[in-house]
């Protein structure tokens, strides 16, 4: 009997009764991070990475039931080994392995390879079966070393300061804006929107060390965003307070602004191809670490990411979930938060 | 290289049309003279030599990036241009290269004549010297068009801003026959190869759509109704023993209309009119379908000059003898306009004919006839007007007839930009092909922000699979689409395509089993033909 089976309500550990990242309701789930396509209301005990609950407890309820493990550490439930290893995706994002009588199965999440210098960078782990994302799981999807488009990031700034213009950031408020933050701290005072701060609050709290931003209220002036970094969620995108200020120019951080159609349909001044998950090579050589006799691939180029796996001799299949919303997903979640109406947002994943 | 790539990145990055005129405008104070001849020919859609197939370049890319045809396919349709595909496939590269761009088009004209090896050789050798964004332009050198954003017409705008000419005469320059392997850059701006004075074109006067009963624009006697002809906009300019055509856009045309040439001849010098492109056959217009044959062609065929051939419906007379005349009356510029266009006596030259009528009403039963003629419906000039630059509200107005519509269902849903840059705004839309599904018309919502945000939850719960920011969706939801007109096209799948097509309302009444089918719009198609 295989150790997880994909059902209606998630991936389903059947040994151990419990659910990795369920998309509707069950007694108990592992949760790998803490986006909301992965992580959602009405779960009665959470198990997550001690990084995560914070986050969760903040974004969805105080209230949770919620059970943490640290990188490494591991309990049993039902006889099932349940152990966390770092997925270098947002801090705290973590793979679930689990070991039932010498069989083991990774469920990964969502994943990258480089170190992004805040979360925990990700370590393979061998197993018998592997979960797999393929958000970017096509040739075309290459990532530079962060460090180049930090650099592009920061000559962009540079130049819309020198030139009068208000640099805005756009990205999600759990995990892409905590990079930016960590990476463009330097010379150029950092503000940021309220729904990030919240979280940044949550996180420092948590003892993750952030650099110094200053939340936006009304007291920060025009001037002081021009001369400054702005990030926001992509929930803010089009406010009439942006709008307000001067000359500003938006840029977005994601791995779809790889290519040049995608840049085009958002209308932003600037595109990074700026990803939380792994490029193909990157799939590719965690697939080939774990040494795994059986890949499932769960979101993103799916067919095709699968059919490579198996033209080069890893046995493959694709799984149907409901990951892979975490634009929607996130941008409700950031919404919630801007809106400060959380009980709608919730019931909305309810339903 | 460099330099260019970082400009084809700033006219990229920007939505903005002065931070493109002044990116390009920096790259001409800034860049190599033989590099900025390459790229206003780039822009302007001429191409270098190619001596190589874009289907070798495919093979070996292929084989360098070591991928199976098939992900490459892949890859390509998540892409949708092959240069690109190409750049982004290959593993990086391990030189550097400082080459311009004219040295790389040269170095490419070179290879004319030799073997594939060499060929190949030079190809990826290239190719491990260039950047991602640089390979991206260099396979654009080789197939494939420059289509960046930046029209014509901003080109010109940032060499008139960078040089301190005139943009018209620019636009004569740089659109005249020139050959971008000899031409100097001062030579090109200056117009040495061409006399730009005798090209100088007026700013076309343009009409709002009548947003009121015609009843309220008083007297019907003080008004000349004409047919509004579905074309090309076009401004015919003769001095000097010189004809230029200008279409709307100020692009020079001339090249593209042979069966116009003759105006060269017969036309008085110090002549300007203005008047519209069409497909003409025994004095009647075509649709605009055959006339879209015509478009954008350089090189055109025999059988192309048969089935589409050109004509001119002339509207107004903006100089005569020399003079500028758009400050006469119009009733007294059309009186010298019969008598000109009268001694043509050219078949596809013609006065576009006043529609006379004693009534509003009666006129309203001519509007009727529109759509027989193959017109949009009827224009509306004060017989006292002058001829404005641009639009202004009062004098001019177009009374379109009602669009045409279908019904059809929604298939693809992507994100919109903007303020709706987090919903579901942009659609593409199908009708039935048998068993089948067949995609007619992409459009951006016409519809409530109410509408929007509940096609925003359908599309949510029912995106079968996902493409970057295009979602395909069970084919459910059926909208009326508008469109102004249809026409033959290769490039869809359908064999046709849809001018103008904008949602008009939400069928929800209706289930997709409803909707129209492809066999409509091609009986739809053959009746305009
Ligand atoms: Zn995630
Ligand atoms: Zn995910």
């Amino acid at each position: 009997m295989a150790l997880i089976t994909f059902t209606k309500r998630g991936i389903y550990c059947k040994q151990g009764d419990f659910y990795v990242d369920p998309w509707w309701p069950v007694d108990y789930a592992v949760t790998t991070h803490g986006h909301a396509d992965h992580v959602r209301f009405g779960n009665k005990h959470y198990l997550c990475h001690t990084l995560t609950s914070p986050i969760i407890k903040r974004r969805i309820s105080p209230d949770l039931d919620v059970q943490t493990l640290g990188y490494g550490e591991s309990l049993v439930r039902n006889g099932v080994n349940i152990s966390f290893f770092p997925a270098g995706h947002i801090i705290g994002s973590a793979q679930v392995r689990l070991e039932y009588k010498g069989e083991i199965c990774v469920i990964s999440g969502d994943y990258k390879i480089e170190d992004d210098g805040i979360s925990t960078p990700f370590e393979p782990v061998r197993c018998h079966s592997f979960v797999s994302e393929s958000t970017f799981g096509l040739p075309i999807y290459k990532w530079q070393k962060q460090q180049a488009v930090f650099d592009g990031i920061k000559s962009w700034i540079n130049n819309n300061i020198e030139y009068q213009k208000t640099s805005i950031l756009i990205a999600y408020s759990l995990g892409k804006a905590q990079r930016l933050i960590k990476n463009l701290a330097g010379d150029v005072p950092i503000y940021v929107h309220s729904s990030i701060a919240n979280l940044n609050e949550v996180i420092i709290e948590a003892g993750v060390p952030l650099p110094e931003t200053t939340r936006i209220t009304q007291e920060i002036t025009k001037d002081q965003l021009q001369k400054g970094i702005v990030i926001v969620p992509p929930a803010m995108r089009d406010s009439k307070w942006m709008k307000s200020l001067n000359h500003p120019v938006t840029g977005i951080c994601s791995g779809w602004m790889q290519v040049r159609s995608h840049r085009r349909w958002q209308s932003a001044d600037a595109g990074f191809a700026l990803s939380d998950h792994a490029d193909f090579t990157g799939l590719m050589e965690a697939i080939k670490a774990t040494e795994a006799e059986k890949v499932y691939v769960t979101h993103g180029f799916t067919s095709a990411f699968s059919r490579y796996l198996n033209e080069n001799g890893i046995s493959s299949d694709v799984v149907t979930t409901h990951f892979g919303q975490e634009d929607d997903e996130e941008n409700k979640a950031d919404l919630a938060e801007t809106v400060e109406k959380k009980t709608e947002a919730k019931t909305e994943v309810v339903k | 290289m460099k330099r260019f790539a970082q400009l084809i990145q700033q006219l990229e990055l920007s939505n903005k049309t002065n931070d493109k005129i002044s990116a390009l405008v920096d790259y001409f104070n800034e860049a190599d003279d033989k590099d900025k001849i390459w790229v206003i020919a780039l822009f302007t859609g001429k191409k270098p030599k190619r001596p190589i197939k874009s289907s070798l370049l495919k093979y070996w890319a292929i084989d360098i990036a070591d991928i199976p045809e098939w992900l490459f396919t892949e890859s390509y349709s998540n892409v949708g241009d092959l240069s690109e595909t190409i750049a982004l496939l290959l593993p990086p590269a391990e030189h550097q290269s400082d080459l311009h761009l004219y040295e790389w088009i040269e170095n490419l004209q070179n290879l004319e004549g030799k073997d594939d090896e060499t060929k190949k050789d030079f190809i990826l050798t290239a190719w491990n010297s260039l950047e991602t964004n640089e390979r991206f332009i260099f396979n654009k050198l080789i197939s494939g068009n420059f289509r960046i954003g930046i029209s014509s017409k901003n080109l010109v705008n940032a060499l008139a801003k960078q040089s301190g000419l005139e943009s018209v005469q620019i636009t004569h320059s740089i659109m005249g026959k020139w050959d971008p392997y000899v031409m100097t850059f001062s030579d090109l701006i200056n117009g040495e190869h061409v006399n730009t004075d005798n090209s100088w074109p007026y700013p076309f006067c343009l009409a709002y759509a009548l947003d009121t009963e015609p009843e309220n624009l008083g007297e019907i006697s003080n008004w000349q109704a004409e047919w509004k002809w579905d074309g090309i906009r076009g401004q015919i300019v003769k001095r000097n023993g010189e004809l230029f055509i200008w279409s709307r856009g100020e692009e020079l045309v001339t090249e593209q209309f042979p069966e116009l040439h003759f105006l060269v001849d017969v036309l008085p010098d110090g002549v300007v009119i203005d008047g519209e492109i069409l497909a003409v056959k025994d004095k009647a217009v075509l649709s605009f379908s055959t006339l879209q044959q015509r478009l954008n062609r350089k090189n055109i065929t025999k059988k192309e000059l048969e089935s589409a051939p050109i004509g001119f419906f002339v509207y107004d007379l903006l100089e005569f003898e020399g003079i500028d005349f758009r400050e006469h009356p119009l009733s007294e510029r059309r009186k010298i306009l019969e008598n000109i266009i009268g001694k043509l006596d050219a078949d596809n030259v013609l006065l576009s004919e006043v529609v006379e009528c004693d009534s509003w009403e009666q006129l309203a039963t001519e509007r009727q006839k529109s759509r027989e003629l193959n017109s949009e419906g009827i224009m509306l000039k004060k017989r006292d007007s002058h001829y404005h630059a641009g639009r202004k509200r009062g004098d001019w107005w177009k009374w379109k007839v009602n669009p045409y519509t279908v019904d059809a269902v929604m298939i693809y849903a992507q994100k919109g930009s903007g303020r709706r840059a987090n919903f579901f705004t942009d659609y593409t839309f199908a009708v039935r092909d048998g068993e089948n599904l067949v995609t007619i018309a992409k459009a951006y919502s016409g519809l409530t922000d109410k509408e929007i945000k509940e096609v925003n939850s359908f599309v949510n719960k029912n995106a079968i699979e996902k493409f970057g920011p295009v979602r395909t969706v069970k084919p459910e939801l059926v909208f009326e689409i508008a469109f102004e007109g249809i026409a033959e096209s290769k490039r869809h799948k359908a064999g046709l395509a849809l001018r103008f097509p904008r949602i008009l309302r939400w069928r929800k009444d209706k289930n997709a089993s409803e909707i129209n089918t492809l066999q409509d719009l091609q009986q739809l198609l053959q009746s305009t033909l």
